[in-house]
């Protein structure tokens, strides 16, 4: 039960990856969690669950012509070398008021797409 | 200099909540540098591709990565991906960007409860 679960997770989170362009590691996570993995090992097989998922997106996105190659490579090696900074920070700070205030930022951001969405078309 | 900073800002709050950069990257690239929604997620996933590649080996190193899991998630969200992103040409752009502001607001509810 918890197998087909993970696939049905596995299959929402390429889904969201395709439309909007996020990993799926926000429903990676969670699904193996639920297979019993602790946090630490859900994040270190979440990442690699990524990777297919995104060098498929990536090469599909490509054929249709909308990946800027060079600004993806600038990005992701910034992140790269940010991310190890902020395990050092995460590990430092309180977990539960740092995911509240990010969850704030988040509606912030998506009032703010609304928004803009809205403005454009009239 | 706008990329390396949404880079930078991307990658720490992905080490800071687990999330992957792409939940970062895309607003970003909408608001700062206006890009379409098209353009702006599939440069992520091409981001997020080398994140990932990094983010493996640190895990890998300390043992907290379990290939079969991985495959297990994985292999399904690689089919799926590209079906979504056949369905996203489809869509007007306008559509893509409100369901994925639709899907952070998913989100902040979720990490606010969780």
């Amino acid at each position: 039960m918890t197998y087909a679960l993970a696939v049905v997770l596995g299959l929402a989170a390429g889904v969201v990856a395709g439309m909007f362009g996020v990993g799926g590691g926000i429903l990676f996570v969670p699904a193996l969690v639920a297979l019993g993995l602790d946090h630490h090992a859900a994040i270190g097989t979440s990442l690699l669950a990524i990777i297919p998922t995104v060098f498929v997106g990536t090469w599909r996105q490509s054929r249709y012509g909308n990946v800027r190659w060079r600004a993806g490579v600038v990005i992701g090696v910034a992140a790269a070398a940010a991310a190890q900074g902020g395990v050092a920070v995460a590990i430092a700070l309180s977990d539960a008021t740092l995911r509240r205030l990010f969850a704030g930022l988040l509606v912030l951001v998506a009032a703010q797409i609304a928004w803009r969405t809205r403005a454009q078309d009239s | 200099m706008r990329l390396v900073l949404i880079g930078l800002t991307a990658g720490f709050f992905s080490a800071l909540f687990g999330v992957g950069g792409g939940i970062v990257i895309v607003p970003l690239l909408l608001l700062l540098c206006a890009w379409d929604a098209r353009t702006a997620a599939a440069t992520s996933l091409s981001a997020i591709g080398l994140t990932a590649v990094s983010g493996v080996i640190a895990y890998a190193i300390h043992g907290d990565v379990r290939v079969g899991y991985a495959a297990l998630v994985g292999l399904p969200a690689a089919v799926s991906v590209a079906g979504a992103t056949a369905l996203q040409q489809r869509l007007h752009t306008r559509t893509i960007e409100l369901l994925f502001a639709a899907f952070l607001v998913g989100i902040a509810v979720w990490l606010f409860v969780r």
